[in-house]
């Protein structure tokens, strides 16, 4: 089977003029979303996936560069795109005076389905979104995780081939935010769309196909979530020293330790070699009275991959900078 | 012997037939970090108000620092600091002038306020920034700020409500790190959160629902005492048709599964016992015609023990 692209950008570039000057919010994205893949966009705050998904979506014009949704131009295809693709936005708020039925009538009607298309497609939405016993309950005294249910309901009206989220479980606790992927999952393995979420969430990450972190308006890695936690350095020991403070340039300063991040009141060491590192930096802990707890070896998750790739990057932009005022 | 600075009883709040906490009862020692853990309308941010003064409890009682929150809040709260959800700064002050409202608001004398200021404005790391108005700083920098104004008056103990909502991951770990700077100094930390990967940061975790704290321990301990089941990690070469037949077989009972999600391209599913069902999994993949390349019983996540911590309590 060929891979079938779905959403695609090349050289995508997105300026905004300020008062501050001009800043570049995207800057030369290449990216491509098979059909059927759940693509997550992570990245720290203002790196551009919020601008990123409303370039692509058609919603702000873009400034330089190609991108498509199923083959249609952002900018001059929107009207097909719209039919097509659902979006729920960032902090998006239903109207909170209707209830259910009224709301997925209400994005029924202004995505054009009709009454009978309607009466057949809202009961299945509903029962899908677990929100069967809820019809009649006004928006605003819904739960917070009913409410996102309600959305991703809302934006399947039409029935789009594929749904660009943004923040979608933004504020939701965990027990509904696993509910909300768990129709994500379901969505994926039963009808196939193509899913493209932004999260702020690194275990929401864990549940896509494929994960890209962008900074500083960049896409700079795109994997899998298992590859993209390959690309930590070395191996991982965890511990809790008795005095973090004093513990970390100690720690930082050894042989074969790549890297170094805190976590509450613990320590997460990269190194190369796990029980060689392990007893030098329980034995220099100890010669400065530092008490290691509970070292052990543990496997990194997609936060600390994140973590170490956006620390490197911001390393990479010190020596870097000097190069770049050249030109 | 160790010193409690929050003790709380059988601690209740109704409103009208509704009891949003419901006889809530545990001790948090000083220089604890204390987490809380439950989903929305659990009864978590009812029950910091009952133990800032804000609302009075139906029942059971509660002391904080030795006070009765009930009866003594005034005298209370020069001693207790509070971040909420929604970090109240003002968006149009300064750093530096948010620091001084507050301080002023808590009664610091002037060369109190000037120390403080300089104190937060480096914890904060918002040297250079000072002049800068809030409104135009990062998520990171607003949420330090605003953990600096609720110590500004050098509080023994702090609630903090979902203090990292909406932060990346990076800002919430320096985050944290102020939170363990704190504890190290004495202050007593509160504090509930939506991240499970914050949780465990925690030195004692409470499991809330519905009004209830139905489990009370150190990550690790939780993860061995309140987990029913075992999960599977299942890798294969088409997951979305294994996760059809997977959720077709717990459907029609043919195989015991309490949960079953997509992550990536592997399943979590859970089962009663990890030996007894990996080779039955397995098999039923196999029979549909997906190829399974491993089945693995990984440990339970956070999230994992609390879904099946609060699911147990339900059946």
């Amino acid at each position: 089977m060929a891979y079938d692209i779905t959403i695609s950008a090349q050289g995508l570039v997105k300026r905004f003029r300020t008062r501050r000057g001009v800043v570049t919010a995207v800057d030369g994205v290449d990216l491509q979303v098979g059909r059927g893949e759940t693509f997550g966009l992570i990245g720290p705050d203002g790196a551009g996936k919020t601008t990123m998904t409303r370039v692509i979506l058609g919603l702000l014009k873009r400034t330089a560069g190609q991108s498509s949704i199923l083959g249609y131009d952002s900018m001059r295809d929107t009207f097909a795109i719209r039919e097509r693709v659902g979006y729920i936005a960032q902090q998006f708020a239903l109207p909170g005076d209707m209830t259910v039925m009224e709301n997925m009538c209400f994005f029924a009607d202004v995505q054009g389905v009709d009454r009978h298309e309607q009466r057949q497609r809202i009961p299945e939405l509903l029962e899908f979104a677990g929100l069967t016993r809820f019809t009649g309950r006004i928006a605003r005294q819904l739960s917070g995780g009913m409410k996102k249910k309600l959305a991703l309901a809302c934006s399947l009206v039409h029935q789009p081939q594929v749904l660009m989220l943004d923040e979608p479980t933004l504020g939701v606790d965990p027990v509904s935010r696993r509910e909300f992927w768990n129709l994500l999952g379901n969505l994926r393995a039963e009808r196939g769309l193509t899913i493209l979420v932004c999260t702020p969430y690194m275990d929401e990450a864990e549940r896509c196909s494929r994960v890209g972190l962008m900074y500083g308006g960049r896409l700079v890695a795109r994997d899998t979530p298992a590859a993209i936690k390959k690309t930590v350095p070395g191996r991982l020991l965890e511990f809790t020293p008795s005095d973090l403070q004093r513990a970390v340039p100690l720690v930082a300063r050894l042989d074969g330790v790549l890297e170094v991040q805190t976590y509450g009141q613990m320590l997460h060491v990269f190194v190369d070699k796990v029980p060689k590192r392990r007893r030098e930096i329980e034995g220099v802990l100890a010669g400065q009275g530092i008490a290691c707890a509970g070292m052990r070896e543990i496997e990194a998750r997609m936060e600390e991959a994140f973590i170490s790739l956006v620390r490197r990057r911001r390393e990479g932009e010190w020596t870097s900078t000097p190069l770049s005022l050249k030109t | 012997m160790d010193e409690y600075t929050i003790v709380v009883e059988n601690l209740t709040k109704r409103f009208g037939d509704f009891t949003a906490v419901d006889r809530v009862s545990f001790s948090v020692k000083r220089g604890e970090v204390y987490g809380w853990l439950g989903p929305n309308g659990a009864g978590k941010t009812t029950t910091i108000r009952m133990l800032l003064g804000l609302l009075k409890p139906s029942g059971g009682q509660a002391r904080v620092l030795g006070y009765d929150p009930a009866t003594q809040a005034k005298a209370m709260q020069a001693h207790v600091g509070y971040m909420s959800q929604l970090f109240t700064l003002y968006k149009d002050l300064t750093a530096a002038e948010n620091i001084r409202f507050y301080g002023q608001a808590y009664g610091l004398n002037r060369r109190a306020l000037r120390q403080r200021r300089d104190e937060i404005i480096e914890m904060a790391g918002l040297q250079g920034r000072e002049r800068e108005l809030t409104a135009n700083l990062s998520g990171g920098w607003k949420q330090r700020l605003a953990l600096g104004c609720a110590i500004v008056h050098r509080p023994q103990v702090v609630f903090l409500d979902e203090p990292t909502a909406g932060v990346d991951p990076i800002s919430r770990r320096e985050f944290w790190e102020l939170i363990y700077a704190m504890a190290k100094g004495g202050v007593t930390v509160l504090v509930t959160t939506h991240y499970m990967d914050e949780a465990e940061l925690c030195q004692r975790v409470g499991f809330i629902s519905e009004g209830r704290l139905v489990a009370l321990d150190t990550p690790d301990r939780l993860k061995q005492t309140q987990m029913r089941g075992h999960v599977l990690e299942i890798a294969c070469g088409d997951s979305e048709a294994a996760m059809r037949a997977l959720q077709a077989a717990r459907g029609s009972g043919q195989l015991p599964l309490d949960d079953v999600a997509l992550y990536g391209a592997q399943i979590h599913a859970v089962v009663p016992d990890a030996e007894a069902f990996r080779g039955p999994v397995a098999d039923l993949l196999a029979a549909q015609g997906v190829a399974v390349n491993a089945v693995e019983w990984i440990a339970p996540t956070l999230e994992d023990v609390f879904i099946s911590s609060v699911k147990g309590r339900e059946e």
